[in-house]
C-alpha cells in the first residue's frame, strides 16, 4: 500500500482545504447545496457519466485542445521553451465549457429544468446559455450593468444562444454583484433551478466540483508535453481570478513536486492602487459561502476590485488557491493592466493569436521570467481564452494610449518653443 | 444572564395568549441619529423583540430594500463597532427589550469571534442570527456565543425537512425562526394556512417559541399569523418607511407608527379569533 501523501485529495467532508472553504449558506440552499453534493458523487462513479462527458468533451466541444510550441515568443523572449495550451480553441472561446458541461450533466440527473448564471466577461454566461440551449433548458444569467457595457459581443451571444441576460445595478455593477443576485435567485426558485457556478469557488461541493471538471487541461497537458518532450514540465502559468483555468491546469501536477506553479492575478493600477489582486492584497474572510482571500475594509465590508480584464475583476479567489498559497505549494504574482495589455498586443503580433485579457495576464507574467531561464527550462501557459470579446476595451484602450502620447507630443514641441 | 431578556419575553407573553411583535430595523439607517431614535422609540410603539441589522456590502439572502439601507448605512460610515454602540445607547434606557443582531459572517469574523461575543454581550446584545453560517459550522460561532449567554437564533425554512431539522435545532436557543417562503426578504407575502401546517409540523421536534417572517408587511398579515405563531417578524416594510419618506424625521415617525399599527394587530389576534 502506497503511503505517499497527496495535496489532491481535498477538501474534506466539509469542504475545507485546511481552514479555507466550506459551505456558508442560507439555510434555504443547504438542503440543496447538500444533495448536489451526493449527487456529484455518485456521478463521478457512473460510467455513463463519465461516458456522456467524454462523447460531448470531444464532439461538441472539440477536446483534446492542441498543446502548442510557441516558437516565435520562445525566440523573442530568449530563454524558457514556452508552451501554449489552447484552450481558446475550444467551442464557445474558452476553459469555461469544461466546467458547464459537467455542470448541465448533474442538472440534467437532478431533475432541473432551470439554469441560472452569474458572469463577468461573459465567456462562463457564453458557455452556460450554449450548454442550455444544447439541453433544452431555460437559462437566466446575471451579469453586471457596468460588464454589460464592455461585454457587448458575449451579451449578443447569450441573447442568441436563448438565454436571458439581466443587468445587475447593486454594489459596482460587476461580477461579485452579479452572483449576489444570482444567489438571491436561487434562493428564491430552489425547488427547479440549477445554479452553474463558473468559478472554483461558492459553498462545497462547488470548488472541487469545478475544479474536477477543469482538470482535464492539467491532464492532457501532462500527456502532450510528455509526448512532445518525455518529460514534465518546469513551469506552469496561468491567470487567476476565481482560479479556475489555472487549477485545472495545476491539479494533476500538484503531487510532482519538480514542477512550479505560478497564479498570476490582476494587479490592475498596481497594488497601492484599484486592483483585483485578493492573495497579493486581501485578507482572509467570507463570502459567496466560502472562506478565502477577499478584498475587504478591516470592518470585514467587501471592497470592488479592479482589473481592465472583466473575467478578473472579482474581490476573492477560490478557496484551495487560497489554501495552496498558504502552503506555499503554488506561488502567485501579479500583473498590472498596462502589462497585461502589452503581453496581450505581443502575443497578437508574433504568434498570431489573439488572447483573452484575461491570460495576457499570464504571458505578462512569462514576458518577465522566461529570459532569465534556461533554454531547456519547460513553460506551459494556460491559454484560456482568446480575446475577440475584450476588442473594444483593448482598443478604447490603444485611443487612450495614442492621445496621450499626441498631448505629451504637443507638450513636448512647446516646451522646445 | 442578559440572554433570558428573551426567554421572559415569551414567557410574558404565552401568559396573555399573545404572539410578540419582532420589528427588524438596519442599524445606522437612514444615519446613526434617526436609527437610534427609531431604536428607543420601538419598545414604546409595541414592539416586543427587535432585530438590529448589521449592515454588509454583500447581502445575498436580502432583497432590495434591506440591500439598499445596508449600503447607505455603510456609506455613511456605520460598522460593526458603531451597530454595538447603537445597543448600549438604547439599553441606558431599556434593560427589557431584547435585542438581536442579525447579519453575515464575515464582518463578525473580522472583528474577531472571540472579541465580538465579548463586546456584544458587555453592549447588552440578546441573541444573534447569522444568516450565512448553518449549522454545519456551529463551532465557527453558535457555540461560542452560547457559552458567551448569547442565544444563537436559528433559521428554518420550507427546504429544511424533518430529517434535517433535528440538526438545525441541536444549538439553537432563543426562538426559532421560520421563513415563511424561499426568497429574499421582503418578498412574496406567506400563505397562512400552508404556514400553519409547517409551524405544527416544526412543533413535533421543538418547544423552543416560534417566530414567522419574511414577507409579511401589514397589520391584518401579521394578524394573521400572530393567531398561531410565537411570534410575527416585520423587516422590509418598516426599512422601506425610512425610504420613501421626504425627512429622516417623518421616516423615523413613520417606522414607530407602523410598528404600532402592527403591534396592536398582533396584540389582538387571538382575541379577534376568540370572539368570532
Amino acid at each position: 500500500m502506497s503511503t505517499a501523501t497527496t495535496l489532491r485529495k481535498g477538501p474534506d467532508i466539509n469542504g475545507f482545504f485546511g481552514h479555507f472553504g466550506g459551505r456558508f449558506v442560507a439555510e434555504t440552499l443547504m438542503p440543496l447545496v447538500l444533495e448536489l453534493q451526493e449527487e456529484y458523487a455518485r456521478a463521478r462513479n457512473s460510467k455513463e457519466f463519465v461516458d456522456e462527458m467524454d462523447a460531448l468533451r470531444r464532439d461538441f466541444v472539440g477536446r483534446k485542445s492542441p498543446l502548442y510550441l510557441a516558437e516565435r515568443l520562445t525566440e523573442q523572449l530568449g530563454g524558457a521553451k514556452v508552451y501554449l495550451k489552447r484552450e481558446d480553441l475550444l467551442h464557445t472561446g474558452a476553459h469555461k465549457i469544461n466546467n458547464c458541461l459537467g455542470q448541465i450533466l448533474l442538472a440534467k440527473r437532478m431533475g432541473k429544468t432551470r439554469i441560472i448564471a452569474e458572469t463577468g466577461a461573459g465567456m462562463h454566461g457564453v458557455a452556460t446559455a450554449t450548454v442550455a440551449a444544447r439541453f433544452g433548458m431555460e437559462c437566466v444569467v446575471y451579469m453586471g450593468s457596468v460588464d454589460i457595457h464592455r461585454q457587448q459581443p458575449n451579451v449578443q451571444r447569450m441573447r442568441l444562444l436563448g438565454a436571458k441576460v439581466i443587468p445587475v445595478t447593486s454594489g459596482a455593477g460587476t461580477l461579485k454583484d452579479a452572483m449576489n443576485d444570482a444567489l438571491r435567485d436561487w434562493v428564491t426558485n430552489v425547488a427547479d433551478t440549477f445554479y452553474i457556478i463558473g468559478t472554483v469557488a461558492g459553498p462545497h461541493p462547488y470548488p472541487a466540483m469545478v475544479r474536477d471538471f477543469q482538470s482535464i487541461i492539467g491532464e492532457e497537458t501532462r500527456e502532450q508535453i510528455i509526448e512532445r518532450e518525455g518529460r514534465l514540465p518546469d513551469t506552469l502559468v496561468a491567470c487567476v481570478g476565481g482560479g479556475s483555468n489555472a487549477l485545472g491546469l495545476f491539479h494533476p501536477f500538484l503531487d510532482d513536486k519538480s514542477v512550479a506553479m505560478v497564479g498570476v492575478e490582476a494587479a490592475g493600477e498596481g497594488l497601492d492602487k484599484r486592483h483585483a489582486a485578493s492573495l497579493k492584497g486581501g485578507t482572509p474572510g467570507i463570502l459567496h459561502g466560502n472562506r478565502t482571500f477577499l478584498l475587504q475594509s478591516a470592518d470585514g465590508q467587501i471592497q470592488d476590485a479592479h482589473s481592465i480584464s472583466a473575467g478578473l475583476d472579482y474581490p476573492g479567489i477560490g478557496p484551495e488557491h487560497a489554501w495552496l498559497n498558504e502552503i506555499g505549494r503554488v506561488s502567485y504574482a501579479a500583473i498590472t493592466d498596462d502589462e497585461a495589455l502589452e503581453a496581450f498586443h505581443t502575443l497578437c503580433r508574433i504568434e498570431g493569436i489573439i488572447p483573452a485579457l484575461e491570460t495576457a495576464h499570464a504571458i505578462a507574467y512569462v514576458m518577465k521570467v522566461a529570459p532569465t531561464l534556461p533554454e531547456d527550462h519547460l513553460i506551459v501557459i494556460n491559454l484560456s481564452g482568446r480575446g475577440d470579446k475584450d476588442m473594444s476595451t483593448v482598443l478604447a484602450a490603444m485611443d487612450a494610449s495614442a492621445e496621450n502620447a499626441e498631448k505629451n507630443a504637443g507638450k513636448a514641441v512647446k516646451g522646445e518653443a | 444572564m442578559s440572554a433570558s431578556r428573551i426567554d421572559r419575553c415569551f414567557e410574558a407573553l404565552r401568559q396573555q395568549d399573545c404572539a410578540a411583535l419582532v420589528t427588524f430595523v438596519t442599524a445606522g439607517y437612514p444615519d446613526y441619529r434617526h436609527s437610534l431614535e427609531i431604536l428607543k422609540g420601538l419598545p414604546e410603539a409595541g414592539a416586543d423583540i427587535i432585530e438590529l441589522g448589521m449592515p454588509f456590502t454583500d447581502p445575498m439572502a436580502d432583497g432590495v430594500p434591506i440591500q439598499l439601507a445596508s449600503q447607505r448605512a455603510l456609506a455613511g460610515g456605520h460598522n460593526t463597532t458603531k451597530t454595538l454602540q447603537m445597543v448600549r445607547e438604547f439599553r441606558e434606557h431599556n434593560q427589557h427589550t431584547p435585542i438581536v443582531l442579525m447579519g453575515y459572517y464575515n464582518p463578525i469574523y473580522c472583528y474577531g469571534v472571540e472579541r465580538f461575543l465579548n463586546d456584544a454581550a458587555a453592549s447588552g446584545v440578546d441573541g444573534m442570527i447569522v444568516v450565512d453560517l448553518p449549522p454545519e459550522h456551529d463551532d465557527e460561532l453558535c457555540v461560542p456565543a452560547r457559552e458567551a449567554g448569547i442565544h444563537f437564533i436559528r433559521l428554518a425554512t420550507p427546504t429544511t425537512d424533518a430529517a434535517r431539522l433535528p440538526g438545525v435545532l441541536v444549538n439553537t436557543s432563543g426562538f426559532l425562526y421560520y421563513v415563511s417562503s424561499t426568497g429574499v426578504t421582503g418578498s412574496v407575502a406567506p400563505t397562512a394556512e400552508k404556514v400553519e401546517k409547517e409551524l405544527a409540523r416544526i412543533r413535533q421536534h421543538t418547544n423552543l417559541p416560534v417566530a414567522v417572517g419574511f414577507g409579511i408587511r401589514t397589520a391584518p398579515q401579521a394578524e394573521r399569523i400572530a393567531r398561531f405563531a410565537d411570534a410575527v417578524v416585520v423587516g422590509s416594510a418598516l426599512v422601506e418607511c425610512i425610504a420613501n419618506a421626504d425627512t429622516e424625521a417623518q421616516g423615523r415617525d413613520d417606522v414607530l407608527s407602523l410598528t404600532q399599527e402592527l403591534s396592536v394587530a398582533v396584540r389582538e389576534a387571538r382575541t379577534t379569533l376568540n370572539v368570532s
